[in-house]
């Protein structure tokens, strides 16, 4: 067992682990941040995005010991200071990019890489970037539009209420 | 217009706070002081003889606090089927024990024999592998044809694999072969619904707890229906008192069917928990999910269509097998019999149907219901037939829906497979098809494709589904042995406040949104001010939780008399507080009032008044505001639609690209249109992985080749459209308090013919005879075809 030491959420946190543990075990079990989700075993679902320095990150790729120092953000850190929903998550909200939510964490992180790279990303570039986040309910016809309407664009013609 | 938050309005999802956060509570998010974890070990093997289970140096490792086999629940029940079908010549189906963990036998990779419960999941999942297991491994039954033809049966005790051989309706086949002997025409079409892994995002979970003090049970589990799981368990499985057993289902991530049932994991980590004391908990890993979650689909079928020359349909016979697995899930053996069979009619005036389906077990997963439920099996026989149909006589494919169509005139109408449709207006879907799809514009469309060295198609596709699931006397006569009404209770406060306790489950579907729009509207209040309370056996009435499209057409119908009862409860006290006469009364917008005068008294007051009774009549007038009302539907409701998509398929690769996707539904009347739009959605989602990705295989060993999503394809946004949705048809139903139909299924029911008849369209404008390709289209199959 090994003391590891991080920033989340720009607190910092420290916990006991073992070697095997991995980041998304760190977040969900010790700090308690159940909001990123595991919704595989094979690093293919993107329920666990979270930004590692800036960078989005499968947390289940993640030793809880390779984050040591880290800069870590997760889904409860997205929001503005007031409480109130950051751009991207009231997108998601205004434009119904969610059903059941369970992928919504991974997306959000996810698209907020996105946007940081690419500040107005089109269409294909929005479908391809999400090429690692799974979502079974919405057929990402709204978390595209969402996305899309977080990064200022009019998605006003794409169809659909 | 509606106000922003009323009935037809599209407020925005309250539960989405939550989820966007990061502040959802799913099952494995809720930890318990003191829980212990639990591993399953599973079978490696799709058949074998267990012959011993050496746990020796398992129990004696590190956190190890128990360890359970077969053995252990051999005296308990198994998990039953819930629905008795009868074969053709009257017997019972076959109906072997589905125990808790597998004794004897393992029949199917993934099938648990035994369980660790440890400390931790990692100590639990290293004294697993310690377990050593002589599994004598027997020869698997994979195919269904041979399945049926051989003698390795899955069950020995029962002789056979054949667990029914049901026809529908019996009496109706004499005519139905003597229709299609006589016939000028008559298309044969042998297809495979291909097989499928529901894949809710959320891996199942459950966690079991039990207070020594009280005798109660505890169980956290991801399921579209607590109620049911309750049943199941208590009276059925473990039989303990169902009063001493809660069963709560905090946010679900998704369930499509898999969810409904209850699976053996649930009895065992209460079981768990009662012997050590603890609570004990265990979440699927993805590869669990895959093994051990109920597939759906798989059927195997030849359908015929007679027809007269002109292309009138005369009849439709099928002959399906449907793969049951290994044992029989709670739903198991309705699926693809009167889910399927009943609506081989389709939209369509046909006068003779005749269906029938041999259920088969094999070393496979268990499969039931899965988004559509027998009802996508249904569309995908009749559409594709049809479309071939039209292709053999020349008719355009339309015209030919069109000319056997049931005509708005003719409703009731008493379909040939036996369901009285209520309403509808299929030419009026097809018509606004026809406008959103731009048929007109499709040739030029397809020079241009043609232009850039593709192939482009139309498919076309119409469907009606039974929803709304289900009136109690019509399922009972049919063999359900549950009711399928739901509950609500409204539950006014003493300061106006809401709370609504409501048997639907909501994992996905909006209900926090959308049940509050509909009581807000019926008591003219701020929608903001009602809570909606579900997924919890100790805080609901009771209900048969969501599936089937059934949530807003029952569970909704009973919020709607629940309201219903608390207005007229509200009469009464209002006539009392204005010393009026009861019946002269009127409430609106949120006021009673005395008819013809201008005294009145608000809503909040009579709640309030409801609860400070100081001056009421004794007796004549009970103090509190609360009510609860069961609703059993009296028919099934009848959404339909027509779809229509077009392709570019490349003839070099054999890869399909969905250019257009446009679904039209009926729903009846919408209450809100943004989750409807995006139901429909998630649909299509589905039905265009089924069509284009999706597919389950197990080897000749019952090995699961597609046992990950590196196997598995499952559609990603890029392999998607944008799609053009439509419910501005509407016919409401015409039984129901809302006249509302159910939208969760319909857009999983309608795409995948839309899909394949597409494809077929643009491989015959390319001089490809083909005919049909079985799904998932892939780029490998589609060449194929071409190439053949
Ligand atoms: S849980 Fe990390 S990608 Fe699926
Ligand atoms: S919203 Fe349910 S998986 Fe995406």
């Amino acid at each position: 067992m090994t003391q590891v030491s991080m920033t989340v959420n720009g607190k910092a946190v420290s916990g006991v682990v073992e070697g095997r543990t991995l980041l998304v075990d760190f977040l969900r079990g010790n700090l308690r941040l159940t909001g990123t989700h595991v919704g595989c075993d094979t690093s293919q679902c993107g329920a666990c995005v979270v930004h590692v320095d800036g960078r989005a990150v499968k947390a289940c790729t993640m030793f809880a010991l390779e984050a040591e120092g880290a800069q870590v953000r997760t889904i409860e850190g997205m929001a503005n200071a007031d409480g109130s929903l950051g751009v991207i998550q009231q997108a998601f909200q205004d434009h119904h990019g969610l059903q059941c939510g369970f992928c919504t964490p991974g997306m959000v992180m996810s698209a907020a890489a996105l946007l940081k790279d690419n500040p107005r990303p089109t269409e294909a570039e929005v479908r391809a970037h999400l090429e690692g986040n799974i979502c079974r309910c919405t057929g990402y016809h709204n978390i595209v539009k969402a996305i899309m309407a977080a990064s200022g664009q009019d998605v006003a013609a794409i169809a659909a209420e | 217009m509606p106000k922003d938050s009323n009935v037809g309005a599209s407020p925005k999802r309250r539960e989405d706070i939550r989820f966007l956060t990061g502040r959802g509570k799913y099952t494995d998010d809720i930890q318990i002081a003191g829980q212990a974890h639990a591993v399953f070990v599973r079978s490696q093997v799709a058949h074998g003889a267990i012959r011993s289970i050496d746990t020796s140096a398992a129990k004696d490792m590190p956190g190890v606090l128990a360890i359970f086999t077969g053995a252990d629940f051999a005296d308990v029940g198994g998990n039953p089927a819930g629905w008795l079908i009868n074969s053709r010549d009257g017997t019972p189906m076959k109906e072997p024990k589905r125990p808790v963990l597998a004794h004897g036998k393992v029949r199917h990779v993934g099938d648990a024999y035994a369980a660790v419960i440890a400390e931790t999941a990692d100590q639990a999942r290293d004294a697993a592998e310690a377990i050593v297991a002589d599994i004598e491994e027997l020869p698997a039954v994979v195919n269904m044809a041979q399945a049926l033809s051989g003698s390795t049966y899955v069950h020995d005790e029962i002789g056979t694999n054949q667990c029914f051989d049901w026809g529908w309706i019996e009496d109706n086949r004499a005519a139905t072969d003597a229709a299609i002997k006589g016939a000028a025409h008559v298309t044969t079409l042998d297809l495979v619904n291909n097989r499928l892994v529901p894949n809710a995002m959320e891996p199942r979970a459950s966690t079991g707890d039990y207070d020594p003090g009280t005798g109660e049970y505890t169980l956290h589990t991801t399921s579209q229906n607590p109620h049911l799981t309750r049943l199941l368990i208590a009276a059925f499985v473990l039989g303990i008192p169902e009063n001493k057993l809660r069963v709560i289902a905090p946010d679900v991530g998704g369930g499509f069917g898999s969810k409904i049932y209850h699976y053996g994991e649930e009895a065992l980590v209460l079981a768990a928990a009662r012997r050590l004391g603890r609570p004990v908990r265990w979440t699927a890993s993805r590869s669990e999910s895959f093994l051990t979650d109920a597939h759906g689909r798989d059927h195997v079928t030849r359908i015929e269509l007679a027809t007269d020359k002109d292309g009138h349909f005369l009849a439709f016979r099928t002959e399906t097998m449907a793969n049951v697995g290994a044992y029989l899930s709670n739903f198991a053996t309705v699926t693809p019999t009167f889910l399927h069979g009943t609506l081989m009619a389709g939209n369509y005036t046909v006068p003779h149907v005749y269906v029938n389906v041999k259920a088969v077990f094999t070393n496979t997963a268990p499969v039931d219901a899965y988004r559509g439920a027998g009802r996508p099996e249904a569309t995908f026989s009749l559409e594709r037939v049809i479309d071939k149909c039209a292709r053999e006589l020349g008719i355009d494919p339309i015209e030919l829906r069109r000319r056997n169509f049931v005509k708005p005139d003719q409703y009731p109408f008493t379909s040939a497979a036996g369901l009285q449709y209520d309403s509808g207006n299929y030419d009026a879907l097809m018509d606004k098809l026809e406008e959103l799809a731009d048929r007109n514009g499709f040739a030029a469309r397809r020079s241009a494709s043609e232009a850039k060295g593709l192939l482009r198609g139309f498919g076309v596709n119409s469907y009606i589904e039974a929803c709304g699931i289900a009136p109690s006397n019509l399922v009972g006569i049919l063999g359900a042995r549950v009711g399928l009404y739901d509950a609500a209770t409204v539950r006014v406060n003493a300061t106006g406040s809401l709370a609504v306790m409501v048997g639907a489950h909501s994992h996905g579907q909006g209900h926090e949104t959308v049940f509050p729009q509909i009581v807000a509207d019926m008591l003219g209040i701020d929608p903001a001010s009602i809570e909606i309370v579900h997924g919890d056996t100790a805080r609901i009435p009771f209900g048969m939780g969501t599936y089937g499209s059934r949530s807003l057409a029952v569970c909704g119908s009973a919020v709607v008399r629940a309201t219903e009862k608390i207005i007229a409860k509200g009469k009464k006290i209002a006539a009392h507080m204005l010393e009026a006469a009861e019946g002269d009364i009127e409430f609106a917008e949120g006021r009673f009032g005395v008819a013809g005068t201008d005294k009145g008294v608000s809503f909040g007051e009579v709640a309030f008044k409801a609860y400070v009774p100081h001056n009421f009549p004794h007796e004549a007038l009970e103090p509190g505001l609360e009510e609860t009302a069961f609703y059993d539907p009296a028919n099934f409701t009848y959404p339909s639609g027509a779809y229509a998509c077009e392709v570019e398929v490349d003839p070099e690769t054999g890869k399909v690209t969905i250019d257009r996707f446009v679904a039209v539904d009926d729903f009846g009347n919408v209450m809100n249109p943004m989750v409807v739009t995006g139901q429909v959605h998630g649909g299509l989602g589905q039905g265009i992985g089924q069509a284009l990705l999706e597919n389950t295989t197990y080897d000749a060993n019952g090995q699961l080749i597609t046992a990950s999503y590196m196997d598995y394809a499952m559609p990603r946004a890029d392999d998607l459209p944008f799609y053009t949705v439509d419910h501005s048809c509407v016919t409401p139903c015409t039984h129901n308090p809302l006249g509302v139909k159910g939208c969760g299924e319909a857009g999983a029911i309608g795409s995948p013919p839309t899909i394949v008849n597409a494809v077929i369209d643009a491989l015959q404008s390319g001089g490809k005879p083909v005919t049909h390709i079985d799904m998932p289209l892939s780029p490998a199959r589609v060449w194929a075809a071409m190439n053949a």
